[in-house]
């Protein structure tokens, strides 16, 4: 597909568009981002440091504390949140923190699984497009770039 | 319930279970006995919104709940040294979540409660730590639940059929041979917080499965390793052969499948691990010890450590421990000890969530694995991993002890 499009599942609803930051590693949000400034402080983690906050954030799965669905929430109301989360793995603690702060806020943020390959071949610093609805969802790199190729 | 016939809170609470039900792909809901709700400890304005917006539609629970830590220790409120703001909302959200008719249990290791489940009930819990406990230990079922969820599945009683729930879902995929650690190190409790972080750092989204740890192996000890593995990685449930309830064989933990991978594991590799855990060495400030919350028995095996050990009065030493842990405590009558020794219980929160530790604490030496994984995130004090008699004796010295004959081949 030359417009760089992949489909994926939907695990909460919305629409985003963002620059790309790759996470080598699973990041625990509780523990792992600091929700009033969306940086991530553990510091054991590849990309301990850099802000999470307006970027599609591509990991390969959630991990670690069941807290995250509140620190998720946390940061989407306070604006420091990722613009959207693409994943490997479906992760639910992740879609529930969405879910609810949409609930409560009327905010929406996409958080989508896509399959490996694609997964593997978004480009950290792209600007990509993210809609997640209640069809699937789909992920648009630059028109012309190699980024995503599914 | 979706209608709203039982009420808008009930609505609001199934709605998110019905949500959760499509993310996870069940085709239907279950019953659960009981829950462990951690969404009572506090992470911002958001935990406040959610159980306000619950507490206000008239949502109670309709099962038995228990409370996780909360953001403060109400019976210990002078230890707190933090935004007073903060800590009055903190308050109110465990208020809150009483009020729905939980448990003020306020603790991260419900299975130290009596009325623990059962082997095969299907529960809703959690908090890392307790859901790879009920799994693992208890063979209860839960899966990997978190806030908003755990509350909700109390108020409907309901849970997905799905994740751990199921059978298909319990069974090993990877294996951890432990034929090649002396047994010394074995009947070592250090060993299980060392082994779960690379159980969790290791296994991805497989079933870990251990071969090789003695039948004589603890609840304490497998608490460390689930909780160990939980902050490392996403483990939800691990088997160990002889010893946990779904193990009676290593066939039986794999249900008959081949492991798709194997680790074998090395004292070398432990070493390596509680270096890598531990972020310097030298002079302590402080020992934390009681992450998940000290048991009966740890009182037990620490009581002796500091009846014949003068701490160093430069040095804080804090035991984290439930409400009902102390209580048996003070009827033991140890407590006598604790308090000559200048050791402060924190009760109802946990030293590494709530500001407890002096401001001027830089080092602190820990026997959890958890502990040393997420302190310097959250509190931003440097640590060392240690065993419960090397905390005690690097308490005494003020600066880190090793007992080298622990980590020899």
């Amino acid at each position: 597909m030359d417009s760089g499009e992949v489909e994926g599942r939907t695990l909460a609803a919305g629409s985003a568009t963002g620059r790309v930051l790759r996470l080598d590693e699973p990041l625990s949000l509780w523990g792992g981002m600091d929700p009033a400034t969306g940086r991530i402080i553990d510091r054991r983690h590849p990309q301990a440091g850099q802000s999470l906050a307006g970027r599609v954030v591509v990991m390969p799965a959630g991990r670690g504390s069941s807290s995250s669905s509140s620190v998720l929430a946390e940061a989407i109301r306070a604006g420091t949140a990722p613009a959207a989360l693409v994943l490997r793995e479906a992760d639910p603690i992740l879609a529930l923190g969405a879910l609810v702060a949409s609930e409560l806020y009327d905010r929406r943020m996409p958080v989508v699984v896509i399959d490996e390959r694609a997964h593997a071949a978004i480009r950290a610093g792209d600007e990509v497009v993210v809609r997640a609805g209640p069809r699937g969802a789909s992920v648009r790199g630059p028109r012309g770039s190699a980024t995503p190729r599914g | 319930m979706l209608d709203g016939d039982a009420g808008e809170g009930p609505r609001i609470a199934m709605r998110i279970v019905a949500s959760m039900a499509e993310v996870l792909d069940a085709d239907h809901l279950i019953d659960v006995a009981s829950a462990h709700v951690d969404g009572c400890l506090y992470q911002g304005q958001a935990s406040l919104d959610f159980a306000e917006r619950l507490a206000r539609a008239g949502a109670r629970v309709s099962i038995p709940t228990t409370l996780n830590v909360g953001g403060v220790d109400l019976l210990h409120p002078g230890l707190y040294r933090g935004d007073p703001d903060r800590a009055a909302r903190s308050r109110r959200l465990m208020g809150l979540y009483e009020g729905m008719g939980c448990r003020p249990t306020w603790t991260c290791a419900p299975y130290q409660l009596p009325d623990r489940p059962s082997f095969g009930q299907h529960v809703a819990w959690a908090e890392s730590n307790a859901i790879v406990f009920a799994n693992s230990v208890l063979g209860a079922r839960t899966d990997r639940y978190g806030d908003f969820i755990d509350i909700c599945a109390a108020i409907t009683g309901r849970a997905p059929a799905a994740g751990l729930h199921l059978d298909a879902n319990r069974a090993g995929g990877i294996l951890f041979r432990l034929s090649s650690v002396p047994g010394r190190l074995l009947s070592e409790d250090i060993l299980y917080p060392l082994l779960g972080h690379l159980i969790g750092a290791e296994s991805g989204s497989l079933i870990p499965v251990i071969d090789g740890l003695p039948p004589t192996t603890t609840e304490d000890q497998l608490k460390a390793l689930g909780a160990a593995a939980a902050s490392s990685g996403s483990v939800g449930l691990f088997h160990a052969v002889g010893v946990t309830p779904e193990a009676g064989s290593l066939e039986q933990a794999f249900a008959g499948r081949v492991p798709r991978r194997e680790v074998t594991v090395t004292p070398a590799l432990m070493a390596e691990i509680r270096d890598g855990l531990s972020t310097t060495t030298g002079r302590i400030d402080a020992v934390s010890v009681g992450t998940p919350h000290f048991s009966l028995d740890e009182f037990g095996a620490l009581t002796p450590l500091i009846e014949r050990t003068a701490i160093n009065p430069e040095v804080d030493f804090y035991v984290s421990t439930s409400r009902a842990i102390l209580a048996e405590v003070e009827r033991m009558g140890w407590m006598s000890a604790y308090r000559r020794a200048g050791i402060q219980i924190v009760t109802d929160t946990c030293t590494y969530i709530a500001p407890i530790l002096s401001p001027s604490t830089r080092v602190v030496m820990t026997n959890s694995g958890k502990w040393a994984y997420y302190a310097p995130g959250n509190i931003g004090v440097e640590v060392v991993l240690g065993s419960l008699a090397e905390c005690v004796r690097s308490a005494a010295e003020g600066r880190v002890w090793r007992d080298d004959a622990l980590w020899r081949g």
